[in-house]
């Protein structure tokens, strides 16, 4: 690796870095946006004056936003996560309890999607134009076009109420066997992976499609390769870049499914945490998870991106 | 010496019969989101069936829901509510975001590149994330929810004009034109502009796409529009009981946003040849 | 004779009657190739010379059964040892292609996959088609690129393609279609995207390499220079179809076919006139040591990539200066830096003795409209969206406010002034030809009114006979509306045609000055020698008498 890679990788680094911290501040004054305020809202009915006046002196929430950004910073860097006061509890214990939930949901889905999408889109490119690569990009463009709830509320329609075959709910007791949790994973799984499968699929076929009709592509073409070949050894190697974008681009759309998936499917995941949250204006829970979520998706596009510059042949 | 009349230019496009379908369901949702009071056959609101999840029938074109409202003329006022603010949403993201990337790319310099940094911010935070955020701040209401639309769009739209013009700028007849002192507001407006403006529409179609997808997800997590109103999310969640019984009051609002999400995104993948050629 | 004593053979590859259509995406058909007929015997070299859109490249693809996508042959027969290619499935055909026949790129550079080493593509021939193994493979590329005269035989392989230059990959991919011994080695304009100086060490690697081995070989180019060095027989295509085919010689000098004359004599250079000894009366543009770059500036007011080193020239009213130097001499920055475009760090532009801001934005309209920049690539100098009224027009309403009725009069003046009917005002520029094209760009820079025409290899991407009408317009122009040109290209011919006097440029340096018209009396500098020296004749012998300074070549040349 020379030194022009380490600088780029470095940027990269810091770009990030610099990205995070600018999503803190979106994320912390947006949420300080609200007309009505987090003492009104807990105090519900009781709501006076003066007792909202004491309680928002009581929770520190008098103090001038720049300050209380900082001290919710500071806390995220060192472990304390905030309170939340609609739950009254310490928030890292609720995201503690949720956060595996969902990476085991995330993580399942990915393991399936990425193989998956990588391989159809793979076969579309090699064999495009043929009635295998159309039947893929049709029920690509279908899936990318329903929404999330649409395929989950139709497949426990079918599946659960007709067929009778899986659960609706997904909670899992932590008692249950090893079948009971695969067959109440099915459907939620299904939904994600039909949802991030459609967009990475679209993705590196075009990129691939892209790579096939380079030059060099078709200098391979006039020295005999065959299609496979040509698409493997050529095509593939050259839309590494655009391949993984495409991953960390699903990525992004696998969180907004996790949300719809968590909520239809009753799972008890950090997702539905948060919108919960959303509901009770639980806003140290919110600023949270946000900054959760947000510091996973950042981690994956910047290793995208360094992933892109290292597969870059001009760079060594 | 008379000066001849620039002779009517025919448009030569070869359509499509795949995008011409898509076209005509477009229409049919717009025609029908602008003309919805007109084309209801109950008051929306009225609950006008002891029946409620009741089948689709001569009375009632698409059941009832679970209330015994009729589903036929909610979903007709849910359109309403769903293109109609994704579209208020989707101009104003599109205004926001197409001048700044055209000034971006036609000023250059720091200008750009404190805008595209500043704009990137925006990339790290996921749609629904960000909408969840949004609405967590400052309500769902209406002009809330358009705002949302209009901050998580934006840049997208700025990024994708921005990289098309900056393509555009490094050709020579824009270095023909500021050898000539052309001013960038004049580049920007008449030399740049033109040259984009087909893939920027195709890629505001897109986009509408997903406005329609996250406005109605937003509401199915019953954080968009709020009760008594429903757009086409929002129906789903209310009759989401309805599951059991099988009725079609849960699904066909589904269907509705699927149906207008397909045809808009079947209609760019076949657009005329010479739209798409623009895009190289 | 051309070629010494070469054995050629019985019919390696019949031709019959060959024709490609091309369906574009609205459904029509365009006939490409429309009945070609051809043979090559075993152990000639065939050329096929034309103009782009004669169906060259198309003939070459299908001696290798291949059709671009949006083609199909779509009748007639191309028999290789009796066999018809087009005949075969395409397992067949990919059974053929690399191995019984070849094909030597255009563009090496771009057909070098970036990501993979150099060796691994040339010996992948061998992979595919099964011929020996890796180990064997290797060797006996290190072998053809030895004897293809490249640098460092033994291990030029494991660089990439980035990594090593334009010359050598051309020759790294002949040493690619050699490697599985093919009967049939296609060659498609591979010297066409290189400068001159390289080309000929390219051309003498291949003539060795086709000579050495008996080789048989079709030959594709638009020079016709180039090819009466390397080939044998020669045919002549227009529009996909044979004009006239016959010996080397006696196309090159008894050509039969109208078409065939005007190429040749498009290609002979003109002789200067002698208006060249016109004395200058007065300067019009001075450049004053100029010295302009990319990247930030130098704490000695240098900037840190420089490209334009200290030059210095001056241009007379009514002539024409040329500037040459191959790629990267800095020519066209030089132009730009001119224009304002690229502000100069240091040094001087002076029109019509008032010296001008180096910025554009800095100058006033009036000095703006006094010189104007013709761009080389039509295709990208014209606006696609804007009809060629408006093109015209604008410079007009900008500099002169005319507009309306006045401004329509005056485009079909201009229109006319470059020799094009007046209802092409109407149409859009991918309506036009290349020549067309850089017609408007004349009129929209003529529209101002100017002093001086900045021309930025205008004629470099045009077909020699259109390119050699382009030229013709200059000169009228020049004579009617007292023109001063600063004429940048990389062809000496062109230069010498069109300008009195000629600066050579290399490495951002300035080298000389000459008058055209006395090239090989005054000019001094031996790159300029060189440079003269490396152009093709007609003669095709020309190659083999060629003498050259090795010294100097390895200086200056970019192989």
């Amino acid at each position: 690796m020379n030194k022009r890679i380490l600088e780029m990788i470095g940027g990269r680094l810091a770009v990030a870095v610099l990205s995070l911290f600018l999503v803190s501040l979106a994320v912390f004054f947006i949420t300080e946006l609200l007309p009505g305020d987090t003492a009104q809202e807990l105090l519900g009915q009781a709501v006076t004056t003066e007792a909202a006046a004491q309680l928002r002196e009581t929770l520190g929430l008098d103090r001038p936003a720049i300050l209380r950004y900082f001290e919710w910073i500071f806390g995220l860097l060192t472990g304390d996560l905030g309170y939340s006061h609609v739950s009254d509890r310490p928030v890292a214990n609720l995201v503690a309890e949720r956060l595996p939930n969902s990476l085991t949901l995330a993580a399942i889905t990915m393991a399936i999607t990425i193989p998956l999408a990588l391989g159809l889109g793979i076969v579309a490119a090699i064999w495009r134009g043929s009635i295998f690569d159309r039947a893929i990009s049709s029920a690509a463009i279908m899936l990318v076009s329903f929404p999330e709830f649409m395929i989950a509320t139709l497949l426990v329609m079918w599946l659960s109420v007709y067929m009778q075959w899986l659960p609706a709910l997904s909670f899992i007791p932590a008692t249950a066997d090893f079948r009971t949790i695969v067959l109440a994973f099915i459907m939620p799984v299904s939904v994600l992976v039909f949802g991030s499968c459609s967009q990475m699929i679209r993705l590196s076929r075009a990129a691939i499609a892209d790579a096939m009709a380079t030059p060099y592509v078709e200098m391979a073409v006039l020295k005999g390769a065959s299609r496979g070949r040509m698409v493997l050894r050529h095509a593939l190697p050259n839309s590494v870049a655009p391949i993984v974008n495409s991953v960390a681009l699903s990525m992004s759309g696998l969180l907004g499914g996790v949300i719809i998936v968590e909520t239809v499917f009753n799972y008890p995941g950090l997702a539905k945490l948060m919108v919960d949250g959303v509901s009770t204006r639980d806003m140290p829970l919110i600023q949270t998870c946000s900054m959760i979520f947000c510091g996973f998706y950042l981690v994956l596009i910047t290793a995208a991106d360094i992933i892109a510059i290292l597969s870059n042949p001009r760079l060594r | 010496m008379t000066v001849s009349a620039a002779p009517r230019r025919k448009i030569r496009m070869h359509i499509r019969p795949i995008a011409a379908v898509c076209l005509a369901v477009v229409l049919f949702w717009t025609i029908v989101a602008m003309f919805a009071p007109l084309l209801v056959h109950y008051p929306v609101g009225d609950m006008v069936s002891y029946d409620y999840f009741g089948p689709m029938s001569g009375e009632y074109w698409l059941g009832t829901d679970y209330l015994g409202r009729d589903i036929y003329s909610r979903l007709i006022v849910g359109a309403r509510y769903t293109i109609g603010i994704a579209f208020v949403g989707l101009i104003l993201a599109a205004l926001i975001g197409i001048t700044l990337g055209l000034l971006a790319a036609a000023f250059g310099g720091l200008f750009d590149m404190v805008l595209s940094r500043a704009i990137d911010t925006f990339v790290g935070i996921p749609n629904l994330l960000l909408a969840l955020v949004i609405v967590a701040g400052g309500g769902s209401s209406i002009p809330i929810l358009i705002f949302a639309i209009t901050i998580i769009f934006f840049p997208g739209c700025f990024r994708f004009t921005r990289s098309m013009a900056v393509n555009v700028n490094a050709l020579d007849f824009i270095s023909a034109a500021r050898a000539r002192g052309e001013g960038h507001f004049y580049v920007m407006i008449h030399e740049i502009l033109p040259n984009i403006v087909g893939p920027i529409m195709a890629d505001l179609g897109l986009r509408f796409v997903h406005i329609i997808l996250l406005l109605s997800g937003l509401s199915f997590l019953g954080l968009g529009v709020q009760p008594p109103f429903a757009d086409w999310g929002g129906l789903v969640r209310e009759n989401m009981i309805g599951i059991s019984y099988g009725s079609p009051a849960v699904v066909v609002p589904s269907l509705a946003l699927a149906s207008l999400a397909l045809a808009i995104n079947l209609l760019i993948d076949n657009l005329p040849q010479r739209i798409r050629d623009q895009l190289e | 004779m051309t070629i010494h004593s070469k054995t050629v053979g019985d019919t390696l590859v019949k031709v019959e009657d060959l024709r490609v259509t091309a369906t574009t995406d609205s459904g029509r058909e365009i006939e490409i190739l429309k009945g070609v007929s051809f043979d090559v015997r075993r152990g000639e070299v065939l050329a096929l010379i034309g103009e782009s859109g004669s169906g060259k490249t198309t003939i070459a693809l299908s001696l290798l059964a291949y059709a671009r996508s949006g083609c199909h042959f779509s009748g007639g027969r191309v028999l290789l040892d009796g066999v018809d290619l087009i005949a075969l499935d395409e397992n067949a055909r990919r059974k053929l292609r690399g191995n019984t026949v070849s094909y030597v790129p255009q563009s090496a550079a771009a057909s070098f996959n970036p990501s993979k080493k150099i060796m691994d593509q040339v010996v992948e021939v061998a992979e595919i088609h099964g011929i020996m193994d890796k180990a064997a493979a290797r060797k006996k590329a290190i072998g053809l690129f030895r004897s293809l005269s490249l640098p460092s035989p033994e291990t030029i392989g494991d660089r990439y393609p980035h990594q090593v230059s334009g010359g050598q990959l051309q020759r790294l991919a002949a040493a690619m279609a050699l490697l599985g011994n093919p009967e049939l080695v296609v060659f498609d304009e591979p010297t066409t995207a290189l400068d001159v100086t390289t080309q000929i060490e390219v051309l003498k690697a291949f003539k060795a390499a086709i000579l050495d081995r008996g080789m048989t070989g079709v030959y594709v180019s638009h020079d016709l220079a180039v090819v009466a060095q390397i080939s044998d027989r020669i045919i002549v295509l227009k529009d996909g179809e044979v004009q006239e085919a016959g010996e080397t010689e006696q196309i090159v000098g008894a050509p039969a076919h109208p078409y065939t004359q005007a190429l040749i004599s498009a290609f002979e250079p003109v002789e200067p006139e002698a208006a060249g000894s016109r004395p200058g009366n007065s300067v019009v543009l001075e450049m004053r040591d100029v010295v302009a770059g990319y990247g930030p500036v130098n704490s000695d007011g240098r900037p840190h990539i420089v490209a334009v080193d200290g030059v210095s020239l001056t241009l007379q009213r009514g002539h024409s200066l040329g500037v040459i130097g191959e790629s990267g001499c800095g020519k066209s920055t030089l132009l730009r830096v001119a224009a304002g475009l690229l502000p100069a760090a240091t040094g001087a532009c002076i029109l019509d003795s008032k010296e001008l801001r180096p910025q554009v934005s800095a100058r006033s309209k009036d000095e703006l409209r006094k010189m104007q920049i013709v761009f080389q690539l039509a295709d990208t100098a014209l606006n696609p969206a804007q009809t060629v009224g408006n093109i015209i027009g604008r410079p007009l309403t900008f500099y002169h406010g005319m507009k309306g009725e006045a401004g329509d009069k005056r485009v079909i003046e201009l229109l006319d002034m470059v020799r094009m009917p007046a209802q092409f005002r109407h149409r859009l520029p991918r309506e036009l030809s290349g020549g067309q094209r850089q017609r408007i760009n004349l009129a929209r820079a003529l529209a101002a009114k100017p002093d001086v025409l900045l021309c930025d290899e205008i004629t470099s991407a045009l077909d020699t006979v259109v390119a050699a009408k382009v030229l013709e317009l200059l000169k009228e122009l020049q004579r009617e509306l007292h023109l001063s040109y600063l004429f940048v290209s990389h062809d000496i011919h062109t230069v010498q045609s069109l300008c009195d006097e000629v600066v050579v440029m290399f490495g951002g340096r300035k080298l000389e000055t000459f008058a055209a018209a006395h090239l090989h009396a005054e000019a001094r500098h031996p790159y300029t020698k060189l440079l003269a020296s490396s152009l093709p004749t007609l003669d095709p012998t020309w190659l083999e008498n060629l003498q050259q300074d090795p010294e100097l070549v390895r200086k200056f040349a970019h192989a």
